[in-house]
């Protein structure tokens, strides 16, 4: 197990390192800088602006030192909300973003576990038939369709529920069953195929001949080892939530870390678009890392030493 | 297996039948309908927001412009960039796989954990932030060269190109798995000892093989290119006004939801629209997998 932790370990470090320095060099290239706005200031005052966000001396020197502040947790200041460190943005937005996406993770992951289950229990019933379209239907429209039109029907036409803001739990709902519904479908997918696999095998038939109900057959024998598709999905789940949250925060107008990297990319503010982007990948490596872990515990079949 | 051809046995779906009438006339609208309508729904008038009429069946935006013709305008650019981003996938995936599973061994281990590591990272978040640094220089580029025509275009092909680049996952990934196994046959053993170069095997003899499960992926990465501009184009950070592509016409009607006008149109007939297309790919491609690998029908 310890070799095997220790070279994910490594190699997740690699990654992050490959992120920052290609967000660092990509964004040094894009135009614009901190002075940037309508009319260009006077060269000396350019020159110490520079200093100041420490942009000057050569790209190398520029990007030694931004590793160096990285490393020591410093994602610097912001060009555009002068005066707040890209820290401090963080710390005030990422736990909006993460409490949107733990409830559409929840949502996805218990509703699509159980529709897939159902559906297989089903197999080749109306049932089965008409969820699995559904999620075929659900799979294909992407969120920024699906929520407009949520906002029409139930915040602007019903009027049951607020069509953006933050603050209270209810503010909560649309989002995050707009961010959940085309993961919902795909997990519930993977889960029907996976049971049906796995329903074939002969301890499942043990277990009915040991006159289980079909209930407990199901959820407990079966679903341990059909589940194992759906763990080894969580790495990307998490991805495509957290870039899934981007679209949502925009449009509900949910002051959380998404709106604010799309605005830096708006504003050109540097800092804050490669400490975002930072945030965003190291938050998922090291999910991937723990949900590699967890699957090989799951799975004793795999072999972590090869 | 039935003696059909292909093409038949698709055909004899119901819904496959719905799916490919749909595409169709998307496209034949995309391609036709803004050379076909009069000239007048193409311009701005003062005529803002009229609710769908005779006159302006989708309604009219905040310009005034007829939000008809924008729907077309819109997807002509998202199935160009849907088609031409895919095929660049297609390239790059299939390359890929291709070499990943013919050389095998520990380049096959290195080259797939790659694999892993994309998909776990937000390739839209990173590609972003390189359409970011390379949009301007590109048009600075086509200025350079007076390539004007090209001049307009630099955000879309710079879109097709990034987005080319991160949706060649899955099919690099299937193409792997093929290939691992069809390197195994006897003809390849034959074609090995005859002397033909690796070259000649991997395309006169496991590509020709591929070409189902490719043009299943294919079929299914299209939408899956289309929903990543929409994407961008939604932020803002994609296709740009006066252009418009479905997702900025989403974004558009988006901008101007408020609880006294909805405004519905703008954001009912670019999401329907863009819904039953997204959909009829994706049913096609299910349709087509199903056709031509029934094992994996359930």
């Amino acid at each position: 197990m310890f070799p095997f932790i220790l070279r994910r370990f490594v190699s997740m470090l690699l990654v992050l390192y490959c992120v920052v320095s290609l967000t660092f060099l990509l964004s040094r290239l894009a135009p614009g800088g901190p002075f940037d706005r309508e009319r260009n200031p006077p060269p000396w005052i350019q020159t110490r602006l520079l200093e100041k966000y420490k942009l000057n001396g050569t790209l190398w020197q520029q990007y030694t030192a931004y590793l160096k502040d990285v490393v020591h947790g410093n994602l610097r200041v912001s060009f555009r909300y002068r005066n707040r460190t890209v820290n401090e943005l963080l710390a005030q937005t990422l736990p909006i973003t993460a409490t949107l996406g733990i409830a559409a993770f929840v949502l996805s992951t218990t509703l699509g576990i159980w529709l897939g289950c159902l559906a297989a229990a089903r197999y080749h019933t109306w049932i089965d038939t008409y969820s699995m379209l559904g999620a075929l239907v659900a799979l294909s429209i992407p969120t920024f369709v699906t929520g407009p039109l949520l906002i029409l029907i139930f915040g602007l036409k019903l009027r049951w529920l607020p069509i953006g803001g933050w603050g209270e739990w209810i503010d909560l709902l649309l989002p995050a069953i707009t961010l959940a519904g085309p993961y919902t479908a795909y997990i519930a997918r993977i889960m029907r195929t996976s049971m049906l696999d796995v329903l074939e095998q002969d301890f499942i038939r043990t277990a009915r001949s040991k006159g289980l109900p079909e209930r407990r057959v199901i959820y407990q024998h079966a679903l341990k080892v059909a589940i194992l598709p759906v763990v080894s999905f969580l790495g990307p789940l998490a991805a495509n939530l957290l870039t899934g949250s981007i679209v949502i925060e925009t449009l509900f107008n949910i002051p959380g870390a998404g709106s604010f990297f799309v605005n830096s990319i708006l504003n050109k503010d540097m800092f804050l678009l490669c400490g975002v982007t930072l945030v965003y990948c190291t938050l998922l490596i090291v999910l991937n890392f723990l949900v590699d872990i967890a699957y090989t515990l799951l799975d004793r079949r795999i072999k972590l030493y090869e | 297996m039935s003696d059909l051809t292909l093409w038949q046995r698709l055909r004899k779906r119901r819904a496959t039948k719905l799916c490919l009438w749909i595409m169709a006339l998307v496209i034949a609208a995309a391609l036709f309908g803004p050379i076909l309508l009069p000239s007048r729904f193409a311009e701005l008038t003062n005529n803002q927001f009229a609710a769908p009429s005779i006159s302006h069946p989708f309604g009219t935006d905040l310009n005034g412009r007829d939000l008809f013709y924008r729907v077309l305008q819109g997807a002509r650019i998202s199935l160009l960039v849907g088609g031409a981003g895919a095929l660049i996938s297609f390239f790059i995936g299939t390359a890929y796989g291709l070499v990943s599973g013919y050389v095998g061994g520990k380049t096959d281990a290195f080259m797939m954990r790659g694999v892993e590591i994309l998909y776990s990272v937000p390739r839209l978040i990173i590609i972003l932030i390189f359409i970011n640094a390379f949009d301007s220089r590109l048009k600075d580029g086509f200025e350079a060269l007076h390539w004007n025509g090209l001049i307009g275009f630099s955000r879309i092909i710079i879109l097709i190109l990034s987005l080319g680049l991160i949706e060649w996952l899955t099919m690099a990934r299937i193409v792997r798995g093929q290939v691992l196994s069809l390197k195994s046959h006897q003809f390849v053993t034959a074609a090995r000892s005859l002397g033909q170069s690796h070259f000649k095997i991997l395309t006169r003899h496991l590509l020709p093989n591929l070409v189902g499960v490719v043009v299943v992926y294919l079929t299914l990465t299209i939408p899956a290119v289309m929903m990543d501009e929409s994407f961008l184009s939604f932020l803002g950070l994609g296709i740009q006004s006066p252009q418009a592509s479905w997702g900025s016409l989403l974004n558009d009607g988006a901008q101007v939801i408020n609880p006294v006008r909805s405004n519905w149109w703008l954001l009912v007939f670019p999401a329907s629209i863009m819904a039953a297309t997204l959909l009829a790919l994706n049913f096609l491609g299910d349709a087509l997998r199903d056709v031509i690998d029934p094992r994996d029908r359930k």
